[in-house]
């Protein structure tokens, strides 16, 4: 076939873009270059809008080994452990197909991390849909859960936390994201970085198929009335496989024979072997011929493009190829020397004894187009004037009953029950607390990790947004007694060639920048995924933040369930009375204007340090963190937790109840402490200016607000825990 | 004590089980399921997880494979062999227990905390063991029991019920019951009561730290059984 403009435009690829490939080439690419070029010049692949702004984000840190660029971010979590650890998205896959698109989602990131030599010890995701009562969310729901899960819980990786949303935003598209972390000892990384002339380039794992061909650019690209046609370009899972691949993978990396492996996932073949190539500077020459193939006939333009799932390319020392073998045979997984890196700097392939490819690898990676798009600065909204007399006719019980039962405050179990959680044994916190913990097996370490997003607060305004993303996966790290250490982010967005979206991006960006930065809590990994949109409309900005720390005694760990009766509850960090964007203005009165709650990052980093120096002497028996809902959604849901009342008394003279107990204002804690310890935990709050407040004593059962409101904890369980089970029946 | 766990592709509990019975004292060998023979054991392990994938009837390929032939022998003869979730899965398929275990009846993997009543107690997995009721923990698709109404009354007849799916005080009502699973049956013995398959996996209960401890009596006291 031959190519032309038009084709190159079909493949996804721009005018210009298609004569720069021409002008570096200094020759019309035929078509296998061409596909070539589409799959790593897309949005997916090449990053050409996001790049510019990536860049400011901080990465290093003290505990960080490997920042982004490689498959996974690596952190230090002492001993010489390792934790490495990312997060993807598959989300038009998901919408497109939700149990292939959700689980090979998972197969994917699992890859990533087993790639760099870590055995994943959890997985975790953020998930969104469209409003409850849009007709394809129902089955969405249940396709993505069930896809999470079967892959998940086949390889035998328990799922320790999650974050499920409703949105009218997600409609038309859908956003799955998830993430794993894998343990390494810090000596046996793996990296992608080929080094050395005439080493022998490994294909092992499943064969390569027509499923997946494109899906890095059906990923890069809106949705319209076609959508269903996109089916062919959705990978198949097989978790089957990618378990025998995971313990053939470990099993040969004990050993001493891999200089460098890479994972086939987006633009599969062809992007693994072009990164390795590029990283270490070198030429890649293939033999398509010997590319294990499921089906007859594959043309080289397939078997590059191919995004069948569960395979690696791997860059082996010389004269290793026989042990390598013996290996993957023992796992009958197939096994393939199908080239060898070259000084050409060229990638270079043959089929039928042809030259069916040339292409200089740096004009591939390092000229891959770079995009400075124009976009729009968002002001912060004004505030709402909220009349009082409003607020005072709002029974605090209604209200409450009303939040605790929105789908987006109520209990996931129907989602995690269906995860294995458990499987490794190690899991010390399960899914519904702030994070999920895992022990490091065989120590007294364990890690904690949380994934989480605000795309109300992102969309009202984006800076303010991205900051608070950061500081609460900060939050629910230290609710657990974790040291933050470092985060990875999957950033979801509409499309980078409209102004208003970019503005988003780019400055939700630069919010969870400055986040992390003052926070000390560097970005490692991640993920962009652009063009979240359905014809002319896109979500909502939905960064998700996946937050892992470092738990250095797991006895020491803390969970939210209140613990024993006459143990008071303290309120850490001022309630301001903020109710713009809270999840009350939304649900009760249906105002969906004004400012987020403000992000103060000094009070955020004091008041969670106070608290983790308060957890390390042992003063608090259970914490939970303030977030979506306010005051009364979070004592409830520790409540019911722990089985445990509450006695509160409100002075009145502070602001309208509601104000008080619904606002989301950021930085706030309710942590559970022995009456006897008052003195000393309040000298230490005192003694570094932490604002905190008492806010009452646990009682047997009920939750009683000054003498008048009285709430059973088994009405507060059948509001949070009913709604989804129901929904889904 | 020694004891083997078998390893199939596709099995993702094998180690937990290792590490559950060193942790109590088994001399424990994991065992590849292309070999032929079993190495010397007091106990064989039929661990959880996704044997071959189980693309086809769970447990159907795994109980095909090389190993389960000297497993199956080793059986007939009187050694005790345990089979847990994926392992209960392969057990029926080899026959040695009777029924089948069919889809969840909600069509939904689930992974929680059950109690179990033990309902036999005159056996080498449960003898002396103080409690009746037991909080185990249940992962699985396909866990729910069934068998045709001769193979109930016979296996009734026979007390090879082990365990059954119950509430904390040892009720057994269809509420309690998590995946459908007939009479609430969670656990099964072959006639002679050597070979046990039950859904729920002890060796995920053997910490304090984790979903609780009634693992670590069934361990303790299994051991001592058998010693």
């Amino acid at each position: 076939m031959e190519v032309n403009e038009q084709i190159a435009i079909d493949h996804g690829l721009k005018s210009d873009e298609y004569k720069k490939i021409c002008q570096l080439l200094k020759r019309t690419p035929n078509i296998t270059e061409l596909g070539i070029f589409s799959a790593m010049w897309n949005e997916h692949c090449s990053y050409k809008s996001s790049r510019l702004h990536l860049k400011k984000l901080p990465t290093k840190g003290k505990k960080v080994i490997q920042g982004p660029g490689e498959n996974a971010g690596v952190i230090d979590i002492e001993d010489g452990d390792a934790i490495v650890f990312k997060i993807e998205s598959h989300n038009h896959p998901s919408f497109i197909e939700p149990y292939q698109g959700a689980a090979t989602g998972v197969g994917g990131i699992m890859r990533d991390v087993f790639t760099m030599g870590a055995r994943p010890i959890a997985n975790l995701n953020s998930i969104h849909f469209g409003s409850p009562q849009h007709k394809k969310t129902k089955n969405l729901l249940r396709g993505v859960v069930h896809g999470i899960g079967g892959y998940g819980n086949c390889m035998g990786v328990p799922t320790i936390a999650g974050q499920t949303s409703f949105d009218s935003s997600y409609n038309g598209n859908i956003l799955v994201n998830a993430m794993t972390l894998g343990l390494v000892k810090k000596n046996k990384i793996f990296y992608s970085k080929a080094a050395g002339l005439n080493k022998p380039v490994i294909y092992v794992g499943s064969k390569t198929g027509r499923d997946g061909i494109h899906g890095a650019s059906m990923a890069s690209a809106s949705f319209d009335e076609k959508i269903e046609e996109k089916k062919p370009t959705v990978q198949v899972g097989d978790p089957f496989t990618e378990k025998l691949l995971l313990e053939a993978c470990l099993e040969l990396m004990a050993g001493d024979s891999i200089i460098a492996i890479q994972d086939m996932g987006a633009a599969g073949l062809t992007s693994s072997s072009i990164e390795m190539a590029s990283k270490g500077n070198l030429g890649i020459e293939i033999d398509l011929n010997k590319v294990p193939c499921r089906e007859t006939k594959m043309t080289p333009y397939e078997i590059m493009l191919s995004e069948s799932q569960e395979r690696m390319l791997i860059v082996l020392e010389n004269g290793k190829e026989e042990t390598a073998k013996k290996i993957f045979d023992k796992w009958n997984l197939d096994f393939a020397v199908i080239g060898k890196t070259t000084n050409s700097k060229n990638i270079e392939l043959f089929f039928n004894q042809e030259q069916v490819t040339k292409i200089p690898v740096n004009i591939l990676v390092e000229n891959s187009p770079m995009y400075d798009r124009k976009w729009k600065k968002s002001k912060l909204p004004k505030k709402n004037k909220i009349k009082n007399e409003v607020l005072k006719e709002l029974k605090i019980k209604d209200v409450l009953k009303k939040i605790l039962s929105n789908q987006n405050i109520c209990s996931k179990e129907w989602i995690w029950q269906q995860y294995d959680h458990t499987v490794m044994g190690d899991t010390i916190q399960k899914p519904g607390g702030d994070s999920g913990v895992v022990r490091v097996h065989g120590t007294n370490k364990a890690v904690a990790a949380s994934v989480d997003s605000s795309a109300v607060y992102c969309w009202a305004h984006p800076l303010t947004g991205g900051k608070q993303v950061v500081a609460e996966s900060w939050r629910n790290l230290i609710s657990v007694g974790a040291t933050p250490i470092a985060i990875t982010n999957c950033l979801n967005f509409g499309s980078p060639e409209k102004e208003d979206n970019m503005g988003e991006f780019v400055e939700c960006v630069q919010g969870i920048g400055e986040a992390s930065k003052y926070l000390n809590f560097p970005v490692v990994s991640g993920n962009v995924s652009f063009y979240n949109q359905t014809k002319e409309v896109g979500i909502k900005p939905t960064p998700s933040i996946g937050g892992v720390g470092l738990i250095k005694d797991y006895k020491k760990m803390i969970s939210m369930d209140l613990k024993e009766i006459d143990n008071l509850v303290l309120i850490i960090g001022k309630t301001e009375g903020h109710i713009d964007q809270s999840l009350f203005a939304r649900t009760i009165l249906d105002e969906k204007n004004g400012p987020p709650p403000e992000v103060n990052l000094f009070n955020e980093k004091n008041n969670g340090e106070s608290i983790l120096n308060l957890i390390d002497k042992e003063y608090v028996k259970s914490a939970h963190d303030i977030s979506l809902g306010g005051l009364l959604v979070a004592i409830s849901k520790m409540c019911i937790k722990g089985n445990k009342g509450i006695k509160i008394n409100k002075s009145k003279n502070l602001m309208n109840e509601i104000e008080y107990f619904f606002s989301e204002d950021q930085g706030r804690y309710l942590i559970e402490i022995n009456k006897e310890d008052l003195k000393e935990v309040t000298k230490i709050l005192d003694k570094n200016s932490v604002y905190y407040e008492e806010f009452g004593i646990i009682t047997k059962n009920d939750i009683i607000i000054n003498e008048k409101t009285k709430l059973t904890i088994d009405e507060l369980k059948s509001y949070y825990t009913s709604w989804l089970a129901k929904y889904m029946s | 004590m020694k004891s083997s766990v078998i390893t199939f592709p596709g099995s993702n509990c094998d180690r937990d089980m290792d590490v559950a019975l060193k942790k109590f004292g088994f001399k424990n060998k994991m065992v590849w399921h292309d070999d032929n023979e079993l190495p010397k054991s007091d106990l064989v392990v039929l661990p959880g997880g996704f044997s071959y994938g189980d693309y086809l009837r769970c447990g159907s390929m795994a109980s095909k494979s090389k190993i389960m032939q000297s497993v199956i022998n080793f059986a007939k003869s009187g050694g005790l062999v345990m089979g847990i979730c994926n392992g209960f899965q392969i057990l029926v398929e080899t026959g040695l227990v009777p029924g089948v275990l069919l889809r969840n009846k909600y069509l939904e993997f689930i992974c929680k905390n059950v109690f179990v009543k033990l309902d036999n107690k005159e056996n080498a997995y449960f003898k002396n063991l103080n409690k009746d009721i037991l909080e185990f923990h249940i992962a699985h698709n396909e866990g729910n029991y069934f068998c045709t109404k001769d193979q109930l009354k016979e296996i009734k007849d026979n007390n090879q019920i082990a365990i059954y799916y119950c509430n904390s005080e040892g009720k057994i009502e269809d509420q309690y019951n998590p995946n459908g699973s007939i009479k609430n049956i969670a656990g099964i013995f072959n006639k002679e009561k050597n070979v046990l398959g039950m859904m729920p996996h002890p060796e995920r209960m053997i910490d304090e730290s984790l979903s609780g401890e009634d693992g670590s009596l069934f361990f303790k006291n299994l051991l001592n059984n058998i010693k």
